[in-house]
């Protein structure tokens, strides 16, 4: 399967990277050979199989909603790269 | 090196456990022989991203203050000093995932194994080396350098968890933990010569691992022999709540099962594992050791494992998506690395991102975005999703005739530095008879069944039924009782000669 630049641009995007103009090339052809690879799934026939995202029959698993941690703000914020007034701090999204 | 000291460190994790406990060695002296190793070998092999001293020293006081209290009686490994992977949160000790993008990410909890490794009396003595994000097979992927191979520094240690391989097979850790999502425990066990368990998926909890793949992704033990990594395993299993994926069903008192005994037991081997791609040294060494459990009294028969074929196809599908998705949370917002160019909201994302993670896993995340883009959802994951089932039920007939299943953990012995990572395909195939347990959710281990011409470690996979545990830990320690393990010569990085 064919993977172009612009694949590889849209790609990209979708994981919120950027790739520079001298990697797209190695990228896409990167991409192509793992992709080709990845489709000799389809000589296995899988008609009528359930799709399995999750080996175990667990269902989902409730408890009850109370809170068990303490307030842990101050320490959390210490890892954030910037913070202001007791919140992560962004650049200016809204004019 | 004294003498004393080096006999020390190469004790076995609960031979150390037992002097401590019979007051023959305390536990601060147990944790300076270990640290003053580490002092003079971890520049040979850089198995660690951070060794905690002082920590250490201060934990040495507490846990023998216990000791002496009479606390921590059923704990076999109070007060022995462990080592664990990087991608596992310690409160108040720097987590980084071997990534630029975490370098100085401190979690502000620990991991469950962590609160269940403390209170069961551990000693952490450092935080291990990996491929970053647990993405790769070598280590070579750290943004911290690469870890060496303690049989050849000019080898790699496996991976993604190599520097728990290696410090434990250097001597640098009495064990260690790992984490598991395609073969990063039983890999790099093989490549350096030691024990590594991949349990049932939801036997350990995921709590404060930072995930790579979750439907894919266990915690467990790495131990210089079999008994060790079961008392490892021991403390860290168990139900809890955090972790939703958690199963509480079963027993944990895997002890129990090291018993020599392999009468009667059923042991399938794959037609397919013995074909093209093994190493004709591996493969010979593999088929010793079944012979050796066949004298002991176990049935040994080949069969044909089905839709295996398509296994690291599936995995590579499964783990990128997931991948993609479980990383997009770093964005240089919350915490770790924050790029100092950007013209609003959107480069931050960008470019922290691209500045942060490393080429692997940057490329992992896009195969995940492309394999879950429209267009190419069903072709791609979807269909990875049905293999995975067909895979599963392969392994679930199998396990109608077999108790465990027999194989090699990977197709040759480890390969040497700077080798692997230009062709991301082949690197990727080398998981092959790894990947499939994973995909399935089942428990395996790899542990020494050879050396190979050049001096490197071989090793055996034994991989059991859901919760089978046990049945692999008895094949695996009737083994271990009949062949032994080979030490590897190891090094001190101040003279270059061993010691």
């Amino acid at each position: 399967m064919k993977i172009t630049e612009e694949t590889v641009q849209y790609v990209a995007a979708l994981a919120k990277l950027t790739v520079s103009e001298e990697e797209k090339q190695k990228v896409a052809k990167d991409l192509e050979n793992i992709l080709d690879y990845i489709a000799t799934m389809d000589q296995l026939n899988t008609e009528g199989v359930e799709p399995m995202s999750h080996v175990l029959p667990v269902k989902n698993v409730f408890r009850e909603d109370v809170v068990t941690n303490q307030d842990d703000r101050v320490e959390l914020l210490k890892n954030a790269p910037k913070s202001k007034d007791g919140s992560f701090a962004v650049p200016k999204t809204v004019e | 090196m004294s003498q004393n000291l080096k006999d020390l460190t190469s004790l076995s994790a609960l031979t150390l456990g037992k002097m401590i406990k019979e007051k023959e060695i305390s536990v601060k002296e147990a944790v300076s022989a270990q640290l003053d190793v580490i002092r003079q070998r971890d520049s040979a092999y850089h198995s660690y991203i951070t060794i905690l001293e002082e920590e250490a020293i201060a934990r040495a006081a507490a846990v023998q203050k216990q000791l002496d209290a009479g606390e921590l009686m059923d704990s076999p490994l109070a007060g022995v000093p462990m080592a664990v992977k990087d991608n596992i949160c310690t409160r108040d000790i720097k987590t980084t995932c071997a990534s630029k993008i975490l370098y100085n990410f401190i979690p502000t909890y620990d991991a469950t194994v962590i609160e269940r490794l403390k209170k069961s009396g551990a000693v952490i003595i450092g935080k291990t080396n990996m491929d970053e994000f647990a993405m790769g097979s070598t280590t070579e992927t750290s943004y911290f350098g690469d870890t060496k191979n303690p049989w050849n520094t000019a080898h790699v240690p496996g991976g993604s968890s190599g520097g728990s391989a290696a410090a434990v097979s250097a001597e640098e850790a009495f064990y260690a933990l790992g984490s598991d999502t395609g073969g990063s425990i039983r890999q790099p066990a093989s490549y350096c010569g030691v024990t590594g368990i991949k349990p049932t998926y939801g036997t350990v909890s995921r709590y404060g691992l930072i995930a790579y793949a979750s439907s894919l992704d266990q915690i467990g033990p790495l131990g210089r022999n079999v008994s060790d990594c079961v008392a490892a395993l021991e403390v860290i299993s168990g139900h809890d709540a955090k972790d939703s994926t958690s199963v509480n069903t079963q027993s944990y008192s895997y002890l129990q099962a090291l018993t020599e005994d392999v009468k009667g037991m059923r042991i399938g081997i794959p037609k397919g594992y013995f074909e093209a791609g093994l190493d004709a040294e591996v493969k010979e060494s593999i088929l010793n050791a079944a012979q050796v459990l066949k004298s002991k009294g176990a049935t040994v028969e080949e069969f044909d494992l089905d839709a295996v074929d398509f296994a690291v196809s599936s995995y590579y599908v499964i783990a990128c998506a997931e991948a993609s998705s479980n990383l997009s949370r770093f964005d240089g917002v919350k915490y770790g690395y924050r790029t100092p160019h950007f013209d609003g909201l959107q480069d931050v994302y960008k470019n922290s991102r691209s500045e942060g993670f490393g080429n692997e896993v940057k490329h992992r995340m896009m195969i995940g975005a492309f394999v879950l883009s429209s267009g190419y959802y069903d072709a791609f994951y979807n269909k990875a999703l049905k293999v995975r089932a067909l895979i599963n039920q392969g392994f679930q007939k199998a396990f109608e005739k077999y108790d465990i299943i027999l194989g090699p953990t990977a197709p040759q012995t480890a390969p040497g530095l700077g080798e692997s990572l230009s062709d991301p395909l082949k690197m990727y195939l080398s998981d092959i008879y790894t990947v499939s347990v994973n995909l399935s959710g089942l428990p395996a281990i790899s542990l020494p069944c050879g050396v190979d011409k050049k001096g490197l470690p071989i090793g055996i996979q034994f991989i059991g039924k859901h919760f089978g545990e046990k049945d692999i830990i008895r094949a695996a320690y009737s083994l271990e009782q009949s062949i032994g393990y080979a030490r590897p010569s190891l090094q001190s990085s101040a003279t270059g000669k061993e010691v």
